[in-house]
């Protein structure tokens, strides 16, 4: 059999694959995935059960949490982060302007897929920076999946993510995994080999063995980049929250994408505002706070 | 006093690159770091080296810029490793130290002062000078007293908070020498210590450095790339050259008689009368009628004292004994004379 149909080949269309072989091909990788995933499906959702309970409880907790107490640890976390009345005052008026839009549970249930994806993104993506940044050969293998995972676009690992997981809460954990993952990766990575080579010299001169050269020298001086991929991560999940509601996620994505396919302009606009004031609060915060990390290195001469 | 050697440097060789090992025979035979670097891609950082440094002294290495100063200094804590030759301090071979044992090393026999100060941005004042004693192992509040001595020795008492950020070049620097002395390694290695400072607060850190040395008789091994600041802090110095030691000696030899262009070079503005003393003058045997002064007096004060006593002859003596006259004359033409003269007129010891 030919690999190319020369019938249908032209000045214009170009060689292609014979209809019956292109059609062999596809099916055999959605057969052996599907066989893949009828094998494995259970244990990988055995597998991240646990993630499932706890994205659950703190969804829970959050929702079950007296709203008068979920403000006053907006307006605490706020204030902790900025050391700013106005910032701290603004956060907890934006999220007594989405209660009174009757958006509360959604953005409870929003502020908790966040939260949690974000943390696994440090908890996974702050280890791989540290590997990357030590070995020239880690790095150039993992930049270019770093490159992929950021640019294909999302339905794409959607399809074998639910293939493999169904619809739910997980499964749209993971897709903003992969999506808001690549920041903090590579930040971390670029703060590590960014630090001041005499420095390092320094520690090494002083005896510092691999640990104390690592949490005493390396990762506090890249600790501002490092917390420029955390905030990059959060926003980066924050913007996946309607993808997100695509494959089951509950939260302020839903009621988007109701209000797409039903022309409700109103519901869109309040929740897309509500996504956006989020971001922003979220941005500010942990922006001043990144700043603050790094204020002593500014000096003021002040001798 | 019987002067022990230190550190033990013997027939050290540096090549920069894969391979360097396979060029040392090359470069043994007479093959210079262009050609090597045309011909094999690799770079020689050092050749050749042969140094003893004297317990106590301090010692001085000179050289122009990419001549590997700092190449040498980094081979005596090994965060060079040699391509070929020996180390030896106390006696010990650096280079069989096993990776635990050069960790101790470096924690307790030889600490390092930078450049750029190299202190970490995040942390106080107190907390970078106790960074070498956490490395040792001290406890945290035993390591803070400490460092807060050394601190008061260096001039910074007060600045414990602060942030090196916010202190001048000078001031951090101190907390980098506090750094290192707070370890009380026997070994002070310095490169380039007080190049990043101006002339002033340098001159001032040298001020510190020798008023500490003459209690502690620290074995140091300082790097500069200016010779005044060599002839003021040295005991020995010894001058670099394209990876290769062209001279070493006291700052009186190397002054009297340089052994290169490249070195009478270096010392063509110096001012001759501060560095040389009588006793390097060629002294006649007869006893004069002017005023003794020791053979450590340099040419500048005798002068200085010819002048305040009216007098024309100088007796000079050793440690009490009479070891011939010198005239204003001979004096004041040591004094002046160009360098290139020197190396041939002046029979020296
Ligand atoms: N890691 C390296 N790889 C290759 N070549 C190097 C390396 N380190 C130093 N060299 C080369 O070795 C030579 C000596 O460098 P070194 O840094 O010791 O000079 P230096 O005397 O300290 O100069 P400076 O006064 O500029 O500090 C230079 O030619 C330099 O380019
Ligand atoms: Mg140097």
């Amino acid at each position: 059999m030919s690999l190319i149909d020369w019938n249908k080949l032209t000045i214009t269309e170009p060689p292609v694959l014979p209809r019956e072989l292109l059609r062999n091909f596809k099916k055999g990788i959605d057969g052996a995935f599907r066989d893949f995933s009828r094998t494995y499906g259970e244990a990988l959702e055995n597998f991240f059960n646990p993630l499932l309970m706890f994205l659950k409880w703190f969804q829970d907790l959050l929702v079950a949490t007296p709203w008068p107490i979920i403000l006053f640890i907006i307006g605490g976390l706020s204030w902790i982060g900025s050391r700013s009345w106005k910032m701290s005052v603004g956060a907890v008026l934006a999220f007594v302007a989405i209660g009174w839009m009757d958006m509360w549970e959604d953005t409870m249930a929003t502020l908790a897929i966040v939260s949690v994806a974000t943390l696994l993104c440090i908890a996974i993506g702050i280890p791989i920076g540290i590997w990357m940044s030590r070995s020239d050969r880690a790095q150039r293998i993992i930049t270019p999946v770093l490159d992929v995972m950021q640019t294909i676009p999302s339905f794409v690992y959607l399809i074998p993510v639910v293939m493999l997981l169904g619809i739910g809460k997980v499964p749209g954990l993971l897709a903003v995994m992969i999506y808001a993952s690549p920041p903090i990766i590579r930040l971390t990575n670029l703060g590590i080999r960014l630090v001041d080579a005499e420095v390092l010299e320094a520690a090494d001169a002083f005896g510092s063995n691999y640990r104390q050269k690592l949490f005493q020298v390396q990762i506090p001086l890249a600790l501002p980049n490092i917390f420029a991929g955390v905030n990059q991560t959060i926003m980066m999940s924050l913007s996946m929250v309607v993808i997100a509601a695509m494959i089951g996620v509950p939260g302020l994505g839903v009621p988007v994408l109701r209000a797409v396919s039903n022309q409700y302009l109103a519901l869109g606009l309040m929740n897309g505002l509500a996504i956006v004031a989020i971001a922003i609060i979220f941005d500010r915060v942990s922006q001043a706070y990144g700043k603050r990390l790094q204020k002593h290195r500014e000096g003021d001469h002040g001798v | 006093m019987v002067s022990k050697v230190k550190i033990k440097i013997n027939d050290l060789y540096k090549i920069f690159g894969p391979k360097g090992e396979s060029h040392v025979e090359k470069v043994k035979s007479g093959m210079g770091k262009p050609e090597l670097l045309e011909k094999h891609s690799h770079v020689l950082g050092l050749q050749n080296i042969n140094l003893d440094i004297i317990e106590g002294k301090i010692q001085v290495i000179m050289g122009l810029s990419g001549s590997g100063k700092s190449t040498l200094i980094r081979h005596i804590n090994r965060l060079i490793e040699p391509t070929a030759g020996q180390i030896y301090i106390d006696d010990v071979d650096v280079l069989a130290m096993s990776d635990e044992e050069l960790m101790n090393f470096r924690r307790f026999k030889a600490s390092m002062v930078f450049q750029k100060f190299a202190l970490l941005p995040h942390r106080t004042v107190l907390a970078n000078t106790i960074y070498g004693l956490t490395m040792q192992g001290v406890e945290v509040k035993d390591a803070e007293e400490r460092a807060a001595h050394w601190l008061k020795r260096v001039g910074l008492d007060g600045f414990e908070d602060r942030y090196p950020a916010q202190l001048s070049g000078g001031m951090q620097q101190r907390v980098g020498l506090a750094r290192a002395l707070a370890t009380d390694a026997d070994i002070l290695l310095m490169d380039e210590a007080f190049s990043a400072l101006d002339p002033l607060i340098r001159s001032d850190m040298q001020g510190i450095l020798l008023e500490l040395q003459e209690e502690l008789h620290k074995t140091i091994v300082f790097i500069t790339h200016d010779l005044d600041e060599a002839l003021r802090i040295g005991d020995d110095i010894a001058i670099l050259r394209d990876g290769r030691l062209v001279q070493q000696g006291s700052s009186q030899d190397i002054v009297l008689n340089p052994a290169d262009d490249y070195v009478a070079d270096f010392i063509k503005d110096i001012n001759r009368a501060r560095v040389l003393t009588v006793g390097t003058l060629p002294l006649k045997k007869t006893s004069a009628k002017g005023i003794t002064l020791s053979n450590e007096t340099s040419l500048e004060d005798a002068m200085k004292a010819l002048v305040e006593a009216k007098k024309d002859s100088v007796t000079v003596v050793k440690d009490d004994k009479k070891l011939g006259s010198v005239s204003m004359h001979d004096i004041v033409h040591a004094a002046t004379r160009s360098s290139e003269t020197a190396g041939e007129a002046v029979t020296y010891r």
